[in-house]
């Protein structure tokens, strides 16, 4: 034996064995002797593109069989013969295809970002905690378990997620558990309750602007707060048609004595500012059509959700059935039932409510303690949370979250991102309301008429949604479905006394008296996150509406007739642009030619060509966006600077619109910052010179098309972080104001047309793929069909068609 | 021939090593071929890394080809080589080459006399 050159040798050995098994930081999170090797590592996810999806499974948990076949997109169609055993299967499937989703996002939720993503996200979990999101999941909990068929059903599911992760071997868990060097965690009810309050954070959490709107109040007149930030559009096209009459309001809330002076007049700034308030642009397209207006005669329903695109998709393509019920459509990985989709006696879709369902309150603790603040001249005990966030790689961080009876407060002296907020603000929010929100989605699962559908969506808390509705028996409905609070007019605008409880909600909108329309005498009905109603709605309603797209679908519907669903699929890819048309002959009207520069002359020349349409080529809607961009800069930003602290940008349909008005948006023309008086030909000019140069730069870079100079892109959840995983440069134009809603990375997530005849005919898409999985080439293999506007159609088998050659794989699980 | 056998007993007991041990278990099988059959250090160097040379090239080779390559193409842009699967097919062979070649050379020295005796 040769001691030293063994020594030596081994030492060697074992410092390349430990250095491979090691993760080396951002770059290389992943052991990489580990990560490379083909029997352990990333190669076992390359899956072969030949894989044969087929098996058989026993799990003791399952009552009876469940077969499930795979179509050639592998698009699982579950027959089973229990409804426990199909959200068993639903579950296990979910976690085959979808589990680093399911588990991220949900911990994502909990305020457990940091455990993977190190301490870079604990920002972004004390605000998940402070926020109370798993206050509110158990709170949803509670609801979900309280019905025993529901709690049988939710147990169902989690267990078939858990069979699927306990199979798992060490060597084929999901590729990003590989790059990142962590394991998936068991499923739970809460986790499925965490899941779907991400969905009602995404949705009804960010559509408020309080702070921002106490600070512009403390600035403004009550005037210009009307001007700026108004409550219905004039060009509003409400999503329940104008002349319906609405109900005397079953319940009229009293504005408190003291609301003029302690509450609309209100002295201090907030300097608080949300961090990670949702895309305000989380929107939607639905719309249905009656038999009237259609070819065959039947109603055809349609729906787009808008949401962040990503790979893997939120949406998880299935068709579930038992002997007692048959429904096709998307799931969300996380959550039983179908979301969007239809069975064979009725259709619906969702759009985003976008109402106003979340309110602060100031905090008057008694000191230092926090163990009782101010309420009705009492003092009433408040309750804390200690919060533990775990961080990977380093110690835990803890932070403690004071609760009252309205809610956690959210904003302290230990938690702010302003400069002289010493205020305690707590939150009051629709989602922290116990419930069972996912029941909507399983009656609708089983809804055979429109009777049955209202029950349904009955039990839909939050997010509010826009339930559009057509069913084979030839109705179509609409219904704005959650649990709004009844407001006083201006309650809830701005941050209220937590001191007095003659400023709280003094109830909620009775349920029949949601805005609502069934078969209405033009044929259609649509919603596209626009406010519900118009002004003689008997409630003050806030809320982050959008009204361009409302407005260009009940344009083009109004004219449509013997409609097929070929043209709901033009209409969903349509890509006019209905607020350019308003405002571009204005800005050419108004904007002094000769005052231009040569770049800027060139690009409004353009302009002046331009039919309207973002299409991908386009370069019309590039010189329209940046120069509009620019003249709101020009507009809002020296009179919004003079607040010193943030407050809401008017916007865009506001400034459009007090523009086309010609007078009070006057006021804001001349920039307070220069000594001259500036005129509306001024400000057009000053911001297409300043448009230009910008434009002029991405000309040279070969980017002045609209798909180039947005550049589309599909990102992996984990965004740049993992840019091989992402798909770019997508030829697809669209913008936020248009029908087909594309913007950088986020539109329609699911575009769906159901045609309710005898035979449902039925097309969908979404820009993504199955499988989670980078490796699979069913990753992202409908992102080029999504892209090009065309869609698959949706095949609703039936138990006799098993050995049809449209299926590829079957799975067969049994006890 | 003793190189030959050498080779392949390292890759059997690698490959076997790999299903049942952590990644690094064709560590302890080079080692130990290395131990029992016994060659000079630096043959048994090569023959550990050789084997798994050949070892990890034709399984990452295999599971790429039949995935068209889909995924090595990407891992290989994640960790910063441009869209090359070849090129990290043999950067990963190579990996496992160094650590076994290491490992046999380990055993060959714990089994050979010192120099001189």
């Amino acid at each position: 034996m040769r001691i030293v050159p063994f020594i030596v040798s081994t030492i060697i050995t074992t410092t390349l064995v430990w250095a491979l098994n090691k993760p080396w930081g951002e770059k290389v999170p992943m052991p990489l002797g580990k990560f490379l090797s083909p029997q352990h590592g990333f190669w076992q996810n390359a899956e072969d593109v030949n894989h044969n999806f087929s098996a058989s499974l026993n799990f003791t948990d399952l009552k009876g069989k469940v077969d499930v076949y795979f179509d050639d997109r592998l698009v699982p169609h579950v027959f089973a013969s229990e409804e426990d055993d199909l959200y068993f299967v639903q579950g296990y499937l979910h976690a085959k295809f979808r589990l680093f989703q399911m588990d991220l996002q949900t911990k994502v939720a909990e305020g457990r970002a940091s455990e993977i993503a190190g301490e870079k996200a604990i920002p972004m979990d004390r605000e998940s905690r402070r926020g109370g999101m798993r206050h509110a999941a158990e709170n949803a909990l509670k609801g979900m378990e309280k019905d025993p068929q529901a709690k049988a059903y939710y147990t169902a599911y989690t267990k078939g997620i858990n069979a699927y992760i306990n199979s798992l071997k060490e060597n084929e868990i999901p590729l990003e558990y590989k790059i990142l060097n962590f394991k998936p965690e068991a499923w739970t009810n809460l986790r499925t309750a965490l899941l779907l309050k991400m969905m009602a954070k995404m949705l009804a959490w960010g559509t408020e602007s309080d702070l921002a709107a106490t600070n512009a109040r403390n600035v403004f007149t009550d005037e210009q707060m009307k001007a700026l930030y108004p409550e219905v559009h004039d060009s509003l096209m409400p999503i329940i048609p104008k002349g319906t009459v609405f109900d005397k309001p079953g319940i009229v809330p009293v504005k408190p004595a003291i609301a003029d002076s302690v509450y609309f007049r209100q002295q201090k700034t907030i300097a608080a500012t949300e961090n990670f308030k949702p895309d305000i642009d989380n929107g939607s397209n639905n719309w249905v059509v009656a038999g009237s207006k259609t070819q065959s005669g039947a109603p055809i329903l349609s729906n787009d959700p808008h949401l962040e695109l990503s790979l893997p998709s939120i949406w998880y393509e299935m068709q579930l059935t038992t002997p007692r019920h048959n429904v096709y459509g998307v799931t969300l990985p996380g959550s039983p039932f179908i979301i969007i989709g239809f069975n064979d006696s009725i259709a619906w879709g969702v759009t985003n409510a976008q109402r106003d369902v979340k309110d602060f309150y100031e905090i008057t603790f008694k000191d230092s303690q926090k163990k009782e603040y101010q309420y009705n001249g009492e003092w009433k005990p408040t309750t804390r949370i200690i919060e533990e966030i775990k961080v990977k790689g380093k110690p835990s961080v803890y932070d403690t979250v004071i609760y009252t009876h309205y809610g956690p407060v959210m904003f302290d002296k230990s938690y702010t991102n302003g400069l002289t907020a010493d205020k305690n603000l707590a939150v009051r929010w629709v989602g922290y309301e116990p419930g069972n929100d996912g029941k909507a989605f399983h009656q609708l699962n089983h809804a055979e008429n429109y009777e049955q559908y209202v029950r349904a969506i009955s039990n839909m808390i939050c997010p509010a949604q826009n339930f559009v509705f057509a069913s084979k028996s030839g109705d179509i409905a609409i219904w704005q479905q959650g649990l709004f609070p009844a407001r006083w007019e201006g309650q809830g605008l701005y941050t209220m006394p937590g001191n007095d409880s003659s400023f709280e909600w003094q109830g909620f909108i009775p349920q029949n008296e949601n805005p609502h329309a069934l078969n209405p005498a033009r044929g259609f009905l649509e919603s596209a996150n626009q406010r519900p109603v118009d002004a003689t709605y008997p409630y003050f309603i806030p809320g982050s509406y959008m009204t361009p797209r409302g407005i260009a679908v009940e344009h083009f519907l109004n004219n449509m007739s013997g409609i097929t669903p070929q043209d709901m699929m033009a209409l969903q890819n349509n890509y006019f642009n209905v607020t350019a048309q308003d405002i571009v002959p204005f800005f050419l009207k108004y904007v002094d030619e000769y005052r231009l520069n040569a770049n800027a002359k060139k690009y409004l020349d353009e302009l002046k060509g331009w039919d309207y349409f973002a299409t991908p080529t386009t370069k019309g809607q590039t010189i329209y966006q940046t120069w509009f961009d620019s003249l709101k800069v020009a507009l809002w930003y020296d009179e919004l600077e003079q607040i010193k602290v943030a407050a809401p940008v008017p916007d865009e349909q506001t400034t459009i619109e007090m523009l086309l008005r010609d007078t009070t948006a006057l006021v804001y023309i001349n920039n307070v910052n220069t000594p001259e008086t500036e005129t509306l030909a001024d400000i057009l000019v000053s911001s297409l010179n300043k448009a230009a140069d910008y434009l002029s730069v991405k000309d040279k870079e070969g980017k002045l098309e609209w798909a180039a100079f947005k550049n589309p892109t599909v990102y992996h959840l984990l965004k740049t972080a993992l840019m091989p995983f992402a798909r770019t440069g997508l030829k697809v134009g669209g913008a936020n104001n248009i029908i087909n809603a594309i913007k950088h990375s986020h539109g329609p997530s699911w575009r769906m047309v159901a045609q309710m005849g005898s035979q449902t005919e039925a097309y969908g898409v979404y820009p993504g793929g199955q499988s989670g999985n980078p490796g699979s080439k069913f990753y992202d293999n409908f992102i080029d069909t999504w892209a090009k506007g065309e869609y698959y159609t949706l095949w609703v088998m039936k138990a006799a068609e098993a050995t049809d050659k449209k299926v590829k794989w079957t799975i067969n699980f049994s006890k | 021939m003793k190189f030959i056998i050498a080779t392949i007993l390292t890759i059997l007991l690698s490959f076997i090593a790999g299903l049942y041990l952590p990644w690094w278990g064709f560590a302890i099988a080079a080692f130990i071929v290395g131990l029992l059959v016994h060659q000079r250090a630096g043959r048994s160097f090569l023959t550990g890394f050789t084997s798994l040379f050949i070892l990890w090239l034709v399984l990452a080779w295999w599971q790429s080809s039949a995935n068209d390559n889909i995924l090595a193409g990407k891992i290989a842009k994640l960790l910063g080589i441009g869209n090359n699967a070849t090129l990290l097919i043999i950067i990963t062979a190579f990996i496992a080459a160094l650590v076994a070649g290491f490992a046999a050379m380990s055993g060959s020295f714990l089994r050979s006399k010192p120099i001189g005796k």
